[in-house]
């Protein structure tokens, strides 16, 4: 064990009150615990039970019999390479818009606060609908996405807009300027604060917030209906493919692409959770 | 405050930049497109009327009458059950200690990364009268889940399930138990805690929460899709009632009920952006 190991040990304990009797589940609070989570599993334990069980029963056979269809890998690939690029570019266009928003001070910022918002706020298919309008068959600016990847990149980078921004710029605001002071008074340059002090202290919520992004964007299905063509095999995401089998009752392919996503999201969720411990711990 | 304006006057050129291409950015990537469903909404293209009267007209047409209504009687539905359950497991989670409760806070906001038409698919695995797990136990005491209004208020209920715990739970952490202890050392009890003191505390989380849940009810779109039979005033919500009239090439009805659906996220929006500063200030 280094020397390190044993300096960080002893910090005080996160939760260094001690329990008390409230903290334990009396008969009421026990009661309450099991009837919410009776209601939880009926929603979602057991419904996701379902897909993870029927994709599984078949056994590792099916499961490469799905994956090898040649248009269901050409769907999960397309739709793992648009979401690892879509989150790249919100990483870094995601970081600028927080840096804008909080560093910055002009009229009408509190307009772009709410503009921010909107992609979450709207419903998926309108969202759609709306990217359709500017970019679609009737584009008054002459330009035409529908049926294209690049529709599918612009339709996730609009759902997955905030993201980053809302991710980073907490950590932003709570930024202590002192220290960028002290650091410009003994010679660093812009580039170097930015370098050394800001994006250091930024690194965490920048990763955070890219993950969420990347994990919506392999799940995203409203926003690209109409605007990805889904020709199979060309423009074609997972979930237009598990829409497609569910369509013709093909249940188990269905829960096999469903599957796969279900784990990359849980793998997201992991990450992220271990990631912010991490952070709160060090912090 | 102080420390950043003096870093704020020091920017030069590079702020300009960089605020000029954000704002082109979201200009291009939001507000442009939102706005041009206002045109759409209200403008005459082809042989169709333009103006507020064919707009109302459009939306007074029974079938997006009956898509309306069904989405909002969903959307109660769903709002109440997952008001109920995010109060009562946020309280849980952050006030007493029990074995699996770390897992159950990462397990309750897992449906918000699970795809739509995966909580769509579940559903129908579960509970559709064919092929569903549970399905034909319900149908035989006569209910039917999927294709029907209760499958629409699950889907709608799973997707937005997390909104009001992810709310409340920082408040009820950050607010710590010194008033709840007081109020019972002097004799209150446990009902009486929960509506003096700890309601009032997390009101402003609860009613963030609250909006934010009717918003993505409101809007629910993929898992919608699946649990439902989606054809005219059978099941078509107004999210689907948008997809198919825009597919039918029935342009304006489409844009006019996603017109609608724009005001509600906008208005819903603007509450949670006010609401959210005084609570912070107060």
């Amino acid at each position: 064990m280094s020397a390190t190991d044993t300096v960080a040990r002893p910090k005080p304990p996160r939760q260094p009150r001690q329990l008390r009797a409230a903290d334990r589940l009396g008969p009421a609070s026990g009661l309450g615990l099991g009837v919410l989570l009776l209601w939880f599993s009926v929603l979602v334990l057991l419904p996701l039970s379902a897909v993870v069980v029927t994709a599984t029963e078949g056994g590792w056979s099916t499961f490469v019999d799905v994956v090898s269809q040649r248009d269901t890998r050409a769907a999960l690939l397309l739709t793992v390479g648009e979401a690892l690029l879509v989150a790249l570019v919100n990483a870094v266009v995601g970081t600028v818009i927080a840096w804008v928003l909080v560093r910055d001070d002009f009229r009408g910022k509190r307009l772009l606060e709410i503009v921010i918002d909107i992609p979450f706020a709207l419903p998926t298919i309108v969202a759609g609908l709306v990217l359709v309008s500017l970019y679609g068959p009737r584009s008054p600016i002459g330009v035409d996405v529908v049926g294209t990847r690049t529709g599918i990149f612009l339709a996730l980078l609009f759902v997955t807009l905030p993201f980053v921004v809302r991710t980073v710029q907490p950590v932003l605001e709570e930024l202590d300027g002192e220290v960028e002071e002290a650091a410009a008074s003994l010679g660093a340059s812009q580039a170097t604060i930015l370098r050394r002090i800001i994006l250091p202290s930024l690194v965490p919520a920048i990763t955070a917030g890219t993950s969420l992004a990347f994990a919506r964007a392999i799940s995203e299905f409203g926003s690209l209906v109409l605007i990805a063509g889904n020709r199979a095999g060309e423009t074609e995401v997972a979930s237009v493919r598990i829409l497609k089998f569910i369509e013709r009752d093909q249940f188990e392919s269905a829960a096999v692409v469903a599957f796969i996503l279900l784990l990359v999201s849980a793998l997201v969720i992991v990450a992220l959770d271990l990631l912010s411990r991490k952070v709160a711990v060090r912090g | 405050m102080a420390d950043t304006r003096l870093i704020r006057r020091r920017r030069g050129p590079v702020t300009l930049v960089l605020r000029v291409a954000v704002v082109v950015y979201l200009f291009l990537l939001v507000a442009w497109p939102v706005s041009l469903v206002f045109d759409r909404a209200f403008r005459a293209s082809g042989p169709h009327e333009g103006g507020v009267g064919a707009f109302l007209e459009r939306l007074g047409d029974p079938a997006a009458v009956y898509a309306f209504n069904l989405t909002l009687t969903v959307a109660l539905y769903a709002v109440i059950a997952n008001t109920v359950f995010g109060v009562g497991i946020s309280l849980l989670l952050v006030r007493y200690r029990f074995v699996g409760r770390r897992v159950l806070s990462v397990l309750v906001d897992l449906p918000l990364s699970v795809s739509p038409v995966v909580v769509g698919l579940a559903l129908v695995l579960a509970y559709s009268s064919t092929t569903g797990w549970l399905g034909g136990t319900l149908q035989s005491v006569g209910f039917q889940v999927i294709f029907s209004t209760p499958g629409l208020v699950l889907a709608t209920a799973f997707v937005s399930l997390p909104l009001v715990v992810r709310e409340v739970v920082p408040v009820l952490e950050e607010i710590g138990t010194e008033a709840e202890q007081a109020a019972r050392s002097l004799g209150a009890n446990g009902r009486q805690v929960f509506w003096r003191i700890t309601l009032p505390s997390i009101k402003w989380a609860l009613v963030y929460g609250v909006v934010l849940t009717t918003a993505r009810s409101l809007g629910e779109f993929g898992a919608v899709k699946i649990v439902s039979s989606g054809a005219e005033f059978r099941g078509e919500t107004a999210t689907l009632f948008v997809h198919n009239h825009y597919q039918n090439f029935d342009e304006p009805a489409a844009y006019a009920v996603a017109m609608v659906l724009v005001l509600v996220s906008v208005v819903a929006l603007a509450v949670v952006t006010y609401v959210r500063p005084r609570e912070e200030r107060a």
